[in-house]
This record gives structure tokens, C-alpha cells and sequence, in this order.
């Protein structure tokens, strides 16, 4: 096993990292697993796993990068937790039509129909390997790659939360309404975020995604 | 209750923001000058965190519906209190009914309102800043408009003459520079651009885009294009963050970014420096300059050390407008 690189962001964080290579499901087990050693650690103030890297905040009087550095190494090496033991949420979903623009294109690129596209879309067994960008948006891994689309070149100025899209290798929810670079093709009705409760997130890393086909409109 | 009766470009209610929630993708969000802020709520007998609005370039109107005591401090946005001039760093007694006015900002860019007991909206995970593209904390999760009403806690008035009192901004060196330097630490991706590049980088004048804002800056400048793009996983940054998109331009994400992203760092500017960039004016210039980190944390441990000292100077001139100028 190779150890995290690590790099500041500015005086008071600190970025480890995987050397470069592809988006891995272990080593994103290994994040979540140095993720939750790290939080509550006194002086450590917030613990932001990414793709296959982990962002720390820390109280520059108690830690120094060195001193943070030597304790991310010790939980770096141990191994690695078999099951995440995460949640498992099933997300009913319509493709296409008015809230999903972007799928007939999708499916000619992919040499499909619309259908089946959405049928490989919602077979998928997706992992959340992060949330960030917006609140409660979960980053997930395990896109079939023929699904996958380069961004587009024009951004949607207006995706409202529920939308589902993908972008690249990843497809995602909409947990607020932003604009986007990602493809739309269908949505949802879950709710993703909710501020005032008690669990804000819907989803957290780990846990396991299943899209189920509702219908597919034209 | 004080009334909104214009924001002006763009008002929010703010605190120091709401950390701890970036592994859920949620903002800090907050004063984009926490230090304005802080010397505000000092101004007004207030504990440092508490909320304010935050008014964009000046231009507001606003009328306080019940007595209170309230501190302007940041840009200088020419404010008169009914046709009475208030400095900006001015803390002063406002009456029911008065309105307090401000003009476009001739210097700096965000001003702030404190008032004794604060903007009392109902904090949304442990914070009353705004977060605009969550759509939740502050006034209904979003920018202040004509109509609304903020409510303010009940607290004890300070205790000051009936002129009030203020700061000397330009002997206590608040007032903004035309042209900053602003300091930052080097990031991962520094390295991979080479000399020349860091070079153009670190002797170029940066003008700040007209499409900045509490989001992140847009910077324009010479070409800062690499031969072959480098795609990153995305992972959490933090406001300062100095990217350099493909497009050659550097931007530096701010208070309201989204919580990660994936373009290549050149450095993240140190801390106590993001109240010069919060007080940039569209269009103007500023210089970068590479720091090491300690150099970050005398800067950080200067500015705590001048807000104690600040905290002294404070009481002294509060106690001093109660003993001038007023023989009943």
C-alpha cells in the first residue's frame, strides 16, 4: 500500500491524497475509514472526504502539518473495514421528458433507445463515495461506462433539486436548484436535504444508491 | 424590527458563518469581512458572532422600527441617519421611526450593520448566515429584499453619548487599499507550473472581474495557459482557495463556493487577508505574494492581538462620548 500524499490548503488544512490514478472503491473505503478515525480528535475541526482523498481542517495551536500528517499516516495503515455496514436507499425515477432534456441525445451517443438506456441507468448499483459541491449532494461511483457523457459545452443555467444527471463517469441528484454542466435525464422526488432535520443529509459515504424505473416518458 | 425599505445591490443577514458541515457539502457562508463584522458587534456590546447584514457597494435604506443602538463598520457608504451624517466605524443611538440611508460606497466594496442584540433570525445548523445557493439560514435563505422585516434581540443598550463614538479607520489601518498585496500559501498544483509561470503569476496587477462575488473571484490578467490540462478528483476546498481553470485565468473561491472542486491549486491565500479581498472593488487590481506559513500565523496571531487591543480602545471611547458634549 502506498501512503497518502500530503499537501497545505492554506495555515490551517491539509490535503491527503492518493498518488494520481483511477477513481477506486477501495481506496475510497480506506478515506472513510481515516474519516471517521479523525473525527472528534481534539483540535481537528472538520473532516471532508472527496474522491479518493480526505481535505482536514485543523486549530493551527494544537496541530502542525507534520504533527497532523504522522497521525493521518497511523490510521492510513490499518486495514482496510470489509463491509461500510452504510444505508441502502431505493430512488423511484422518471426518465425523460420535460425534466430529463438530455437523454434522447445521451442514448443516440450511446447507440441506444432512450428505454434502454434508462433501464441500464436504473439497474446500476451505485455507491455514495462523497458528498460536497452542494449540500446533500452525493458523488456516486458505479456508473455502467456506457452510460458515461463528456460534460456539456453549454451549461444549464437552471437545474432544479430532483434532477437526475450525469456528467463524465458520475451521475448524481440535484439536492438544490444551481446551474449545471451535467446531462439531465430524469428526475425525482426524494428529498436530498432538509436543513432543519435532525440528519440533514439524505445519503452519507457509503451508503448504496438503487434508481428504480418508474416510467420513461418521450 | 428593522425594516427594509431598499437593499441596495445585494443585502444578506451574516455571522461567522457555519462551519463543521463541509463533508455534507454545506458552505460556510458568512461576513465575507469577519473582521468588519467582529469590530462591529464589539461597537455595539455585542458578542463578536453574532448576526448582521451584510450590504453590497452601499445604496441601502432602512428603518428601525424600535429604538436601538446599531454600529456601521467596512466600506464607507456615506450614511446619514434622517439627514445626520454617520461615518462608517461610527456607533450611534437610532429612534424609532428613523431611517438610516447609505449611498453607493466611494471606497471598498461590503459594509455591515451591527446592532446590540443582534439580527435575531433562527440560527439553521448552529449559524444565522445566509446560505443563497442552500437556500436556508438568514431571512428565508436568501438576499435581503424592500419589505422585509428582521427581527433584533432584546439586549441591553450600551451605554454611550448621544453622539455615539467611533473608530479613527485610516489611523487604525481599516480602510481598504486601492491595490492589495494579498498573501497566500502555495498549494499542491504550484510546483507543476514551473517557473515562468509562478513568475507571471507573482509580478502580474490581477483586475477583479465584474462577475465576482460572494461565491468566488474572477481574476483577469496575462496568460496563465499550461501546455497539457490536468484533471483532479474532486476533493474539499476552503474559501481562498486560488484555482487555475484551463482556461489560463486564475479564480479564488470564497465564503459561498461549493465545497469542492477539482481544478488545479495554485496556493490559498492566508486568512488574515481575506478581509482586503472582501473590500476589493470590482475592476480593481491586486499583487499576490507566496508566504510560508508561519508568516500566516504572525498575521492571523497580529490581527487577534489588534482586535484585543481594539476591545480597550473601544470601552474607553465609550465611556468618553457618555462624558462629552452632553450637559442635559
Amino acid at each position: 500500500m502506498s501512503g497518502p500524499v500530503f499537501s497545505e490548503l492554506g495555515e490551517a488544512a491539509l490535503l491527503c491524497e492518493y498518488a494520481p490514478g483511477a477513481l477506486d472503491l477501495d481506496r475510497q473505503r480506506r478515506v472513510w475509514a481515516v474519516a471517521s478515525g479523525l473525527a472528534g480528535v481534539p483540535g481537528v475541526r472538520e473532516v471532508i472526504p472527496g474522491m479518493n482523498n480526505l481535505a482536514v481542517v485543523y486549530d493551527p495551536d494544537a496541530f502542525n502539518p507534520a504533527t497532523l500528517a504522522a497521525q493521518i499516516k497511523a490510521l492510513w495503515s490499518a486495514p482496510i473495514p470489509d463491509a461500510t455496514g452504510g444505508r441502502t436507499h431505493e430512488i423511484a425515477v422518471t426518465y425523460g421528458g420535460e425534466a430529463g432534456p438530455d437523454l434522447p441525445t445521451l442514448a443516440e451517443a450511446a447507440g441506444m433507445s432512450p428505454a434502454a438506456f434508462a433501464e441500464l441507468h436504473a439497474g446500476g448499483d451505485y455507491t455514495v463515495y462523497a458528498l460536497g459541491s452542494q449540500p446533500g449532494f452525493g458523488y456516486l461511483g458505479g456508473l455502467d461506462p456506457r452510460l458515461a457523457a463528456p460534460r456539456r459545452a453549454v451549461v444549464h443555467p437552471r437545474v432544479e433539486a430532483g434532477r437526475v444527471i450525469i456528467g463524465g463517469a458520475q451521475t448524481a441528484v440535484q439536492s438544490r436548484t444551481t446551474p449545471s454542466g451535467w446531462h439531465m435525464i430524469g428526475r425525482t422526488e426524494a428529498v436530498f436535504f432538509d436543513p432543519a432535520a435532525d440528519r440533514p443529509a439524505l445519503l452519507a459515504p457509503g451508503d448504496r444508491v438503487k434508481f428504480r424505473l418508474s416510467e420513461v416518458l418521450a | 424590527m428593522i425594516e427594509i425599505v431598499s437593499a441596495g445591490v445585494m443585502a444578506s443577514v451574516q455571522d461567522l458563518g457555519r462551519p463543521g458541515w463541509r463533508n455534507l457539502g454545506v458552505g460556510s457562508s458568512g461576513a465575507m469581512d469577519a473582521l468588519a463584522l467582529r469590530i462591529g458587534n464589539m461597537m455595539v456590546g455585542n458578542p463578536q458572532d453574532l448576526a448582521g447584514i451584510e450590504f453590497t457597494l452601499g445604496g441601502f435604506r432602512l428603518r428601525f422600527q424600535r429604538d436601538a443602538v446599531f454600529a456601521l463598520t467596512g466600506a464607507d457608504a456615506g450614511a446619514v441617519l434622517d439627514g445626520v451624517p454617520v461615518p462608517a466605524w461610527w456607533v450611534r443611538h437610532a429612534r424609532a421611526g428613523q431611517v438610516l440611508s447609505a449611498q453607493m460606497a466611494g471606497r471598498g466594496m461590503r459594509s455591515y450593520l451591527a446592532v446590540a442584540g443582534g439580527i435575531d433570525v433562527a440560527p439553521v445548523m448552529g449559524s444565522r448566515a445566509t446560505d443563497l445557493k442552500g437556500g436556508f439560514g438568514g431571512l428565508e435563505g436568501r438576499a435581503l429584499q424592500a419589505g422585509d422585516l428582521l427581527p433584533v434581540a432584546e439586549a441591553e443598550p450600551p451605554r454611550i453619548g448621544p453622539c455615539g463614538f467611533g473608530l479613527d479607520a485610516a489611523r487604525l489601518n481599516l480602510l481598504p487599499e486601492a491595490e492589495p498585496e494579498i498573501r497566500f500559501i502555495p498549494a499542491k498544483e504550484w510546483d507543476i507550473h514551473g517557473p515562468a509561470l509562478q513568475e507571471r503569476f507573482l509580478t502580474s496587477a490581477w483586475v477583479l472581474q465584474p462577475d465576482s462575488n460572494r461565491m468566488g473571484y474572477r481574476l483577469s490578467g496575462p496568460e496563465m495557459r499550461r501546455g497539457e490540462p490536468l484533471e483532479l478528483l474532486s476533493h474539499g476546498i476552503l474559501p481562498g482557495t486560488i484555482q487555475l481553470p484551463p482556461g489560463g485565468q486564475p479564480v479564488i473561491q470564497l465564503n459561498d463556493a461549493n465545497t469542492c472542486g477539482g481544478y488545479p491549486k495554485l496556493g490559498v491565500v492566508v486568512e488574515a487577508d481575506l478581509t482586503a479581498l472582501a473590500q476589493l472593488r470590482l475592476g480593481a487590481r491586486l499583487r499576490f505574494r507566496a508566504v510560508t506559513r508561519d508568516e500566516a500565523l504572525a498575521a492571523r496571531a497580529a490581527r487577534e492581538t489588534f482586535i484585543t487591543r481594539l476591545a480597550t480602545r473601544i470601552a474607553l471611547a465609550r465611556d468618553y462620548s457618555m462624558r462629552s458634549g452632553w450637559n442635559g
